[in-house]
């Protein structure tokens, strides 16, 4: 036995480390600047080493032919329940919301099962890292930045509190029930609902501000409280809150809160913004645009409103990203890109908000988002554009380490294909 | 009320639509190749296909330089445009239909259009084991309800099997404990009990077909007797039976899929379309053997149990294993861009663009036997054409115009233009009505409360 693990020793040293390695001849698309015909990229460590025409490599590195083939940097999905949702309807499977209004202490990256059968079907279409994000009640709980690749959640975790998420009240008139379809409330409910929560809320934030004093001053009956304590990094300022707002009404709102309390906010499921997007682009608050393919909120919005909502954010000089919200249609992700793209949003901008944009929204971009030196190797290697649905991924990259893109999808297609 | 409808129908044809030539465009006929040229208009008919056709005098010409026609979309699946879509009160609801609830003002016509689709198949819910009877519809935003049916289109009936028309029978899951209570459940509550439900309903239906057979022939040879008392419900089953209505059945496991099938093959009927059938790869070859389509999609997965084993190559499995395979929403957004679900079947199963293709033209078209009528670009069929501004297999390509029997139905240009005209319209009646309410605030209620 112990020769024998000497020998795969061996065998590995000579081979090079897994996370070494050089792709030649590629066209390379470092998102960050402009793409370069027939060029080598050096892997050393699991981070981008090289870039260049001519790479000059020690001799016995791995060397992969890129010839014809396309390299771009893993794309990030902002929003999704990666690996906390199995089967959506199957309550056991699914550990997105917990009970209770306040509870800024959960952790998502905790509940994100690494050997959920979503996660190479994910990854598969090139998206190498997501954010995973808790639900429920007003402050749900820390989302978490996700490589989608390791044998734990720890491995995978990139960022465990990259974001608190806080579904900012709004006043709704209407709901909608699987039993009985859309529910039409009253409006004085709804606003005496919604003057609730904006009371609760504010008071959650005084308790956590004077909580933060009572700890500076250190006295003796201070007593650690979880929940107030997981929300000093947001008082701080280092964790930006992922704020909820559809409508222009619940957009000013979020605005004129946070200012007020000082917070760093990243606004999410923005689908009617109206008059807010000056606002937003001189505020410099970034926005997650919500499924780009869906449909028009009121009857007589545009039929297009949803696909052209990007384009406008970008005309008004907003930054966004793009997540999918849910699990099912996360592989997705580059499309909803290309629907902007359809209807406006210049392609560089496209692809930058499902790489670059993400990562800098989320305060990562040294580390991911494109292929430049330093970086993480987070790459795919495709036969083409990887916002076009027909395009192949050939080959995908995760901190330099590749990654298998068989899932459950590409085995039971192999399986059943060759039925007699 | 049939003579009625066709004598509309005919003048409403000839008046609205004068020749029309789509120009200089890459036409995708999907059954003939793909060439440049022009597509030539009459009547609402397509009168000529060619690299060059001759224009007539006051045709109105479409210049599609640098564009893309294709056939309409024809979504096999969906459920806009209809009021209401289950009567879950029965397990078998045969007796309803989805024509006596149309309407034609459910915008979702209108988005479906731009989305590029002409026709679809508007089905009852999933929550009988035998459901409504369905209503094929072109997408003739602006017309009434009559004017919106595809007419002479062959009725169909909708089936269902596994988790929903069960769900009555055995509660479970979110939300549905509080509803598990032995008043309120509705048999079947098992896969066993849906087929039994079905087979027990033919069963009947075969009675019925031979009551009324008897009748016939005794009538024929001129006794007196008297007829055999309708039933709405088993009518459509006998029609079934008869082949004269097209059976459209959601599915999602192989071994329901294969029960339905064998049940069929038992009664003597063909199940025309297995919808959804997201396993149907796993019984491709016993699909292929009895004749029925399959539409599917294209990439739904893991949203409740039995579409866990679901695979974005379903669609290519099954083709490569002949079976006639369409792509469907069954979702007034997914409707909208059927063309690059399409798209996903060369990316999953590596389908050529045709075959991708024709997963929302021309095999539709043949699973609602249409296909004489629509499906593909071709001399004599429907000129029921979507005009895009790229390829429409890619990413980026977005509807231009959209043709319904040669009249243009959606033009984006129009569309864009108006859509100030219409804000100022909509700002305009909610300024009326917001002075109506001060007046009336001032008058004070007009009558005395009771």
């Amino acid at each position: 036995m112990r020769a024998l693990s000497l020998f795969w020793l061996a065998a590995a040293l000579s081979a090079g480390a897994d996370d070494t390695f050089l792709i030649r001849g590629a066209v390379i698309h470092p998102v960050s600047g402009p793409s370069i015909e027939n060029a080598s990229l050096l892997v050393q460590d699991g981070k981008i080493a090289d870039i260049g025409l001519k790479i000059v490599v020690a001799k016995g590195i791995k060397v992969i032919e890129g010839k014809g083939l396309h390299v771009y940097p893993g794309m990030i999905d902002s929003a999704t329940e990666v690996g906390m949702s199995e089967i959506g309807s199957v309550r056991e499977t699914a550990d997105v919301s917990e009970l209770g209004d306040f509870k800024p202490q959960l952790r998502a990256a905790i509940a994100v099962n690494p050997s959920s059968e979503h996660i190479p079907v994910i990854r598969a279409n090139g998206i190498t890292a997501a954010m995973a994000l808790p639900g429920g009640g007003v402050i749900a709980g820390q989302a978490s930045l996700m490589y989608l690749d390791g044998w734990t959640w720890e491995e995978m975790t990139m960022r465990r509190d990259a974001a608190m998420v806080l579904s900012f009240p709004a006043i709704n008139t209407f709901s909608f029930s699987f039993t009985e379809g859309v529910v039409r409330g009253s409006y004085t409910d709804a606003k005496r609902n919604y003057d609730r929560r904006m009371k609760q809320l504010r008071e959650y934030f005084e308790s956590a501000r004077r909580y933060q004093k009572a700890k500076a001053a250190g006295g003796p009956g201070f007593k650690t409280d979880l929940a107030l304590e997981a929300m000093l990094p947001v008082l701080e300022g280092k964790v930006p809150l992922m704020v909820s707002a559809v409508r222009e009404r619940a957009i000013r709102d979020a605005l004129a809160w946070a200012e007020k309390e000082r917070v760093r906010i990243v606004l999410t499921g923005v689908r009617k913004p109206g008059n807010t997007l000056a606002d937003l682009k001189a505020k410099n608050i970034p926005v997650i645009c919500g499924p780009t393919q869906a449909l028009p909120m009121e009857e007589d919005d545009s039929y297009d409103a949803a696909f052209s909502l990007p384009a406008e954010l970008h005309r008004a000089g907003v930054k966004f990203a793009f997540g999918s919200f849910g699990n099912q249609f996360s592989r997705n992700l580059p499309y909803q890109a290309a629907t902007a793209v359809a209807f406006g949003l210049p392609y560089e901008e496209a692809l930058k908000s499902v790489t670059l944009y993400p990562a800098q929204i989320w305060g990562v971009d040294q580390i991911m988002g494109s292929i430049d030196k330093g970086k993480s190797a987070d790459l795919m290697i495709t036969d083409g554009d990887p916002l076009e649905v027909k395009t192949q991924l050939k080959r995908l990259f995760i901190r330099g380490r590749e990654v298998d893109l068989e899932s459950r999808h590409t085995k039971l297609y192999k399986k059943y294909l060759a039925r007699p | 009320m049939k003579l009625l409808c066709f004598i509309l129908a005919v003048p409403a044809v000839v008046w609205a639509a004068p020749p029309v030539v789509v120009q200089n465009a890459t036409v995708i006929t999907v059954t003939r190749g793909a060439f440049k040229g022009s597509i030539l208009v009459k009547d609402g008919k397509i009168a000529e296909v060619g690299e060059k056709v001759l224009v007539p005098p006051g045709a109105q010409v479409i210049d599609a330089g640098g564009q893309y026609v294709m056939p309409g979309i024809i979504d096999a699946h969906s459920h806009i445009a209809a009021d209401s879509i289950n009567e879950g009160s029965v397990s078998v609801s045969s007796m309803v239909g989805i024509e006596d609830v149309l309407d034609p003002e459910d915008v979702g016509i209108y988005r479906a259009l731009a989305g590029g689709v002409t026709t679809a198949n508007i089905l009852h819910g999933s929550a009988n084991s035998i459901g409504g009877k369905c209503q094929v519809i072109k997408m003739r935003w602006g017309q009434d309800a009559e004017g919106i049916l595809f007419e002479g289109a062959k009725p169909g009936i909708k089936f269902a099997l596994g988790e929903n028309p069960k769900r009555q029978g055995m509660p479970s899951g979110v939300g549905r404990r509080s509803q598990g209570t032995p008043d309120n459940l509705r048999y079947p509550g098992t896969r066993m009990g849906v087929e039994d439900v079905i087979r027990q309903a033919f069963n009947e239906a075969k009675q019925y077909q031979q009551a009324w057979k008897e009748y016939r022939e005794k009538s024929a040879r001129g006794e007196k007797v008297i007829p055999p008392p309708r039933d709405l419900k088993l009518e459509p089953l006998v029609e079934a039976l008869e082949g004269k209505r097209l059976v459209h059945a959601h599915c999602y496991r192989a071994d329901e899929i294969l029960m339905l099938l064998r049940v069929a093959d038992e009664f003597g009927f063909k199940i025309k379309t297995l919808q959804h059938v997201l396993e149907g790869y796993k019984v491709a070859k016993e699909i292929a053997a009895h004749g029925a389509g399959a539409s599917t999609f294209s990439d739904w997965w893991a949203y409740k149990v039995e579409a866990y084993d679901a695979i974005p190559y379903n669609a290519a499995i099954m083709l490569k294993k002949g079976v006639l395979v369409s792509l469907n929403s069954d979702s007034g957004e997914l409707m909208r861009r059927l063309n690059t679900e399409a798209a996903k079947t060369m990316k999953y199963g590596g389908l050529t663009e045709n075959e991708a293709l024709s997963l929302i033209t021309i095999n539709p078209a043949r699973q609602l036997d249409l296909d004489n009528r629509i499906g593909s670009i071709e001399t004599g069929k429907d000129a029921d054409l979507v005009i895009y501004d790229k390829h429409p297999l890619s990413s980026y390509a977005k509807v231009l115009k959209v043709l319904i029997d040669g009249q243009v139905y959606f033009d984006r240009d129009k569309d864009l233009s108006e859509r100030d005209k219409r804000r100022l319209e909509k700002n305009r009646l909610l300024e009326k009505e917001k002075q109506q309410q001060q007046q009336q605030k001032k008058q004070g209620p007009r009558r005395p409360a009771a």
